[in-house]
């Protein structure tokens, strides 16, 4: 069966609704590359959700254009995490284990076995659905930098929503 | 998260995108991308399935060191456990809005969590 048209789908629903499109930012340039300088079994790795994911105690997101993030310590007990995102739609799993959009518990059980280096002191998440491609680059994306720079991380592991 | 990638990656940090739409991680074109043909809100794997769930992150972590190509997607060859149903619900383009008030107020998972957080707050 093929994949899921996304985009299409989800345009035509905002349309039959009234709403304004989610407006997709389409890259036109290929990708920046840096490569990896050591063996990924050496590697500091950190990650980053856009699931809308936090701690219990934390403050939750809000659903119009929050671009703030949450550091959550990566030996965080699985069952303290927690999920606030415009689409709540697609949370009912993840609400019931976190792992299913935030990866934690594999990530610790890969740095356990020395297939990664080590997993960063903190990990991170956002609510992914903020409409202003402004916002992303001059909010949200330099913020995420500073925040993986600070972990000292060599790689980093990202998971959409 | 697309965005995100470039902007890391043009600055030091290399990246990887474990994500779960074929078509919004082609648009977005991220330097390294793993996809899996998965609900969205599965990019870790299915409910209760930590034998997956680690294979996964196991899978994709490997393409960190495969990958040399800029903007390349690998297709994971995985299948979701309950076969393809899914996919029929998630292609309705129906009229249900399925989305939350897009407000600033912060909105809990749990009323418990509102309770901490804003005792945190208040110390």
């Amino acid at each position: 069966m093929s994949t899921v048209e996304y985009m299409r789908t989800i345009r035509e629903k905002y349309n039959k609704l009234g709403y304004a499109p989610y407006g997709w930012h389409k890259a036109e340039e290929a990708p920046p590359w840096t490569a990896l300088t050591r063996s990924l079994s050496e590697c500091r790795v950190g990650m980053m959700s856009t699931a809308g994911t936090y701690v219990a105690g934390q403050e939750a997101y809000f659903y119009k254009d929050d671009t703030s993030h949450r550091a959550i310590a990566s030996n965080t007990a699985i069952d303290d995490l927690r999920f606030s995102h415009l689409t709540e739609n697609y949370l009912p799993d993840a609400r019931q284990d976190a792992n299913c959009a935030f990866p934690l518990e594999p990530l610790r059980k890969l740095a356990d076995e020395g297939v990664i280096g080590g997993l960063a002191d903190n990990v991170f998440s956002c609510m992914g659905a903020v409409y202003s491609k402004r916002r992303v680059d001059e909010e949200l994306a330099p913020q995420m930098y500073d925040a993986f720079a600070a972990e000292g991380v060599d790689v980093a592991y990202l998971v959409p929503l | 998260m697309c965005l995100i990638a470039r902007y890391l990656e043009q600055r030091g940090i290399p990246t990887l995108v474990v994500g779960t739409a074929l078509d919004i991680l082609e648009y977005g074109w991220a330097p390294r991308a793993v996809f899996m043909d998965f609900p969205l809100g599965h990019g870790g794997g299915p409910l209760h399935d930590p034998a997956m769930q680690l294979a996964i992150a196991r899978e994709a972590c490997a393409a960190f060191e495969t990958l040399s190509e800029p903007g390349r997607i690998i297709s994971s060859a995985r299948t979701w456990p309950d076969g393809d149903a899914w996919k029929q619900g998630a292609s309705d383009d129906g009229a249900d809005d399925v989305r939350q008030p897009r407000d600033l107020t912060p909105r809990y998972q749990l009323e418990a969590d509102r309770q901490l957080a804003e005792a945190a707050a208040g110390d």
